[in-house]
């Protein structure tokens, strides 16, 4: 629902990380996004396209969305498993003792620029 | 040779909103003002509880409030009314807000002049709860008619939250609303969640809510 929002976040973010590494001109985002997040990635790359279009520093960048799977942890059973299948309910003792290890995640992961290598400093 | 170069960014989108927010709360214990985020769906009593809330409390705290809803003029009128200044912050339509908006806001009404600021946030479960905005306290408000199984629908909502208002209980004889059930769910989510079973129309419940947000806001202010 809030994805328009959330990919103006993002340009945000870009744009003060083209600003740190004298970029002008980006190519290919890539995010993480995981499962959980609230955050749908369809609507998201729709988004994306609408607003990318409007912002000269990633005008026609391609936009990568890894997915990061949602993984639920019981404390009673001290197991972990899938919280899309089995949401918040333990699927091995059936209890509620459980919180979420990784799948809300939402990160900026990297970006390409044109333009050759930077010079080796090796 | 490749002609693309990589930049590492590994950087969570909502970074700089969280750096932003964490320095309006530094500004705002500073200016001695505090700010509540009050968040529900459309239709929970924002408004009503609020309007209540500054009609007991306006001789003793001073209180502004910031109206985020699309289009609320109809709010802002009604607050100004029981006796607080009202401004409108506008979201262009966005579901949410964020801390940049929030900021706008606050130096728009003047901060400074206040004891306590509520920013009424966009009736909406889900969004609102992604974004801080740099709240000392966030609020919310669920209603009897939406039923007791909220907490277990929009768990974040409940997690970020240090109160949870429950309005609308004088209709409870009308509605399988289980209050056990929703404190339980409520603290499922956060153990230390406040709660406060109201009626904004009767006043039932008011004393420990207004008694909450009195002790709240002189702490912050000290």
């Amino acid at each position: 629902m809030h994805e328009l929002g959330v990919v103006f976040h993002v340009i945000d973010s870009l744009k003060k990380v083209a600003a740190e590494n004298g970029v002008e001109q980006i190519s290919k985002v890539t995010l993480q996004l995981g499962e959980v997040s609230t955050v749908i990635p369809s609507y998201l790359a729709d988004c994306w396209k609408w607003a990318s279009a409007r912002e000269p520093l990633v005008n026609g960048a391609e936009l990568l969305i890894e997915p990061i799977k949602a993984i639920s942890w019981c404390e009673d059973c001290q197991k972990q498993y899938g919280t899309i299948e089995h949401g918040r309910e333990c699927p091995y003792c059936g209890g509620g003792n459980t919180y979420l290890l990784q799948g809300n995640e939402f990160m900026i992961k990297e970006i390409e620029v044109p333009g050759p290598e930077e010079e080796s400093h090796g | 040779m490749d002609k693309v170069r990589v930049i590492e960014v590994k950087q969570s989108v909502f970074a700089d909103n969280d750096a932003e927010a964490e320095r309006i709360r530094r500004q705002l214990k500073e200016k001695k003002t505090f700010l509540i985020n009050l968040m529900s769906s459309p239709g929970a009593g924002k408004t009503t509880t609020l309007k209540r809330t500054i009609a007991d409390l306006k001789d003793e705290i001073r209180i502004g409030v910031m109206e985020a809803d699309i289009d609320a003029t109809v709010d802002a009128e009604a607050i100004a009314a029981a006796g607080a200044k009202a401004i409108q912050i506008h979201t262009g339509g966005m579901c949410h807000l964020d801390a940049g908006m929030t900021e706008q806001g606050l130096q728009e009404i003047g901060a400074e002049d206040f004891d306590l600021v509520v920013l009424e946030n966009v009736g909406n479960l889900v969004c609102p709860a992604e974004f801080d905005t740099g709240a000392s306290r966030n609020v919310a408000i669920l209603s009897v008619p939406e039923g007791h199984d909220k907490p277990l629908k929009y768990p974040l909502m409940f997690q970020v939250c240090q109160a949870l208002v429950i309005n609308k209980i004088d209709v409870l004889p009308y509605f399988d609303f289980d209050m056990d059930k929703v404190v339980s769910y409520a603290k499922m989510r956060n153990p230390a969640i406040e709660i406060f079973p109201v009626s904004a129309k009767t006043g039932e419940g008011f004393d420990a809510w207004e008694n909450w947000l009195r002790t709240e806001t002189a702490a912050w202010n000290s």
